[in-house]
């Protein structure tokens, strides 16, 4: 049997495998090991399926042989393998760092637990991403948005609940809205299968059930997503999740969410009817601006430090979907890029906020929470770390140097394409916000004297380490820019290029 | 004329009045069992919204045979089971949660919790 034949499948089933195993064994240590193999070689399985379709093109793999429309197809194109490497990744960091931060944030008689909802929360966000057929991707948001309310339930403070709670509401409105457009589409074309579905609805387009079924998709989508005002639930989760929960959300789970977006969008309605025939990019645009103004302005006045850079997540989110209005290929480009260069930076910062946490406290103490009053004259205790949120920082800023620029680069370049120089305008002033609410940790962290009796030390080399790759991937991507921008514009192309 | 529309969408009118129902139970109730209620019944109406066209007039059960030519749609069927087995899911993980919301806060009224979750954030010095 030709194993290489069978990757598309095995990313899905090698992480999903893991998790069951890991509620058996019910060993912390073992759950560890299997589910953190699990995510590598998830991880090498995407590298590889990237190098397939640079080679050869879409892949189409039928599972079980029955061929589309009646089986289910997964279809990995320039996009798919794009966000595969990001989650698998991510994932992979996130799983290796979190040892130590787990062992004291998380009681030690659910570890096992822990990983195997991490394990399912994996499996789910790679297969909404593999997948070409639409229930599937419902299936699939179900079983990673289920995981991930258990992981966030998972925090020390109570408020950890009350926001799981509040998320598993609106997220569970969000999925049965995509549920009830998907079911619009059914009903109108008769497939399931994404392609097969674009080709159909190219004689129904502007019939009314379909334009609800854009309408439900994209409200639950948008909730998924985290695009200002539905939002809410974003804040508390992140604050109060453990810190690997947070790192590896802030990077994977609203950016796959963006993905389900591009591919409804670009592949089943057509760009036509999207941009031509609606006044969805006017929409959209007012949107992003919101988010990028009005959330940065309030990760300004936040206390504690992951709230802050959740809200901050929030405003970037806002460049994403700012490029996708701009209905053009270096639009697409700018949001396909910033969605991966925002989950490296994000990625880092929440990866050293988990690790400055329990260099916080000696011994084996739970970590506290990352508020302001106790970061004070931080970086003369922790430097390495401080400097770690620093660069990333400048990341969220647009230095030049950083994968940051690199986006809001393309973004300027699609909106003066557009001929809308005010926009460009409003794209450098949004970024002035970000430079407010990282020189308030800046000014926190290095210009202010420590406590004399501080026990704050440098967090342990393992959790260092992986975090400073994630740093260190951020400047590197901000001047080898050939693969990240280089798979966006051929994504975009490919995308664009798909309209009926 | 109007009586024979209703009664031809009546599955529809239903599954929207439940659609409804739902939201506005999850958004004006404040009782987190009440809101997982409405979160349910929201559900539902969308297992009857795939399931009512799936059959057709004039169509058997999807079993072939000579005799028939026109058979009901078996895949929306599959399709709710699918989506059933996660509102389950969905409903129980809830559920949980309200029972540890319970242990840890002493209430499971909305308003409660978030006077306590906002006197803690104060303390904190924390802004909303």
């Amino acid at each position: 049997m030709n194993l290489t034949q069978h990757l598309p499948a095995l990313q899905v089933i090698v992480p999903l495998m893991s998790a069951p195993l890991a509620v058996l064994l019910r060993h912390g240590g073992l759950a560890f090991g299997l589910v953190t193999a699990g995510a590598w070689l998830a991880f090498a399985n995407a590298l590889a399926l990237w190098f397939q379709v640079d080679a050869s093109g879409t892949i189409s793999y039928h599972l079980g042989s029955w061929p589309p429309p009646w089986g289910i197809e997964y279809r990995i194109d320039r996009l798919s393998s794009f966000v595969l490497l990001l989650v698998s990744g991510m994932a992979a960091i996130v799983l290796l760092w979190g040892r130590a931060s787990v062992a004291r944030e998380i009681p030690r008689n659910v570890h096992y637990l822990y990983y195997a909802m991490f394990g399912l929360c994996l499996t789910g966000l790679l297969g909404i991403t593999i997948t070409g057929d639409a229930f599937n991707i419902f299936v699939f948001l179900e079983v990673s948005s289920l995981s991930t309310y258990v992981l966030i339930a998972l925090g020390r403070d109570r408020r950890a609940l009350a926001a799981s709670y509040r998320y598993l509401i609106m997220g569970s409105i969000g999925a049965t809205f995509i549920v009830i457009g998907i079911g619009f589409l059914y009903l109108t074309t008769g497939t399931l299968n994404l392609a097969d579905m674009a080709i159909r609805l190219r004689d129904v387009q502007s019939s009314r059930p379909v334009l609800a079924a854009l309408a439900f998709l994209t409200v639950g989508i948008s909730l998924k997503l985290a695009l200002f005002p539905l939002h809410q639930w974003l804040p508390n989760a992140y604050t109060y999740a453990p810190s690997a929960v947070t790192a590896f959300l802030a990077a994977t789970a609203t950016k796959v969410a963006v993905y389900v977006l591009i591919r409804f969008y670009f592949t089943v309605f057509g760009e036509s009817l999207i941009f031509d025939k609606l006044p969805l990019p006017k929409i959209m645009l007012g949107l992003s601006l919101l988010a990028m103004f009005a959330a940065s302005f309030i990760a300004i006045f936040q206390d504690n430090l992951k709230r802050l850079f959740a809200y901050s997540s929030v405003g970037q989110i806002g460049y994403i979907t700012l490029g996708l209005s701009f209905d053009s290929v270096s639009g697409l480009t700018a949001s396909i890029v910033h969605l991966f260069n925002h989950g490296l930076a994000k990625g880092a910062i929440f990866l050293l906020i988990g690790a400055m946490v329990l260099g916080l406290t000696k011994g084996g103490a739970t970590p506290p929470a990352p508020s302001f009053d106790r970061l004070n004259g931080l970086a003369k205790r922790m430097p390495l770390t401080c400097l770690g949120i620093v660069v990333a920082g400048l990341s969220l800023i647009g230095v030049p140097g950083t994968v940051g620029f690199i986006s809001k680069w393309y973004l300027i370049l699609a909106a003066m394409e557009k001929g809308q120089f005010w926009l460009v305008g409003a794209i450098v002033l949004s970024s002035l916000l970000a430079v407010a609410y990282v020189w308030r940790f800046v000014e926190v962290a290095y210009f202010r004297t420590p406590p004399a009796q501080s026990e704050a030390h440098e967090p342990p080399l393992s959790t260092l380490i992986p975090a400073w790759l994630l740093v260190l991937a951020t400047l590197w991507f901000g001047f080898d820019t050939s693969f990240t921008v280089g798979t966006a514009s051929d994504a975009a192309q490919q995308l664009i290029r798909v309209l009926p | 004329m109007m009586l024979s529309q209703f009664l031809n969408h009546f599955g529809y009118i239903v599954t929207v009045f439940l659609m409804v129902t739902g939201l506005f139970i999850v958004i004006a109730r404040g009782n987190l069992i009440k809101k997982l209620v409405g979160l349910s019944v929201f559900q539902t109406s969308v297992y009857l919204l795939y399931i009512i066209p799936g059959k057709l007039l004039g169509g058997t059960a999807p079993i072939l045979s000579a005799q028939y030519s026109v058979y009901s749609n078996p895949l929306p069927h599959v399709l709710i089971l699918t989506a059933i087995v996660v509102g389950v899911a969905t409903m129980a993980l809830g559920l949980a949660l309200a029972v540890r919301i319970r242990e840890a806060y002493g209430s499971i009224e909305e308003d409660d919790i978030t006077d306590l979750d906002n006197q803690a954030d104060e303390r904190e010095g924390n802004v909303a």
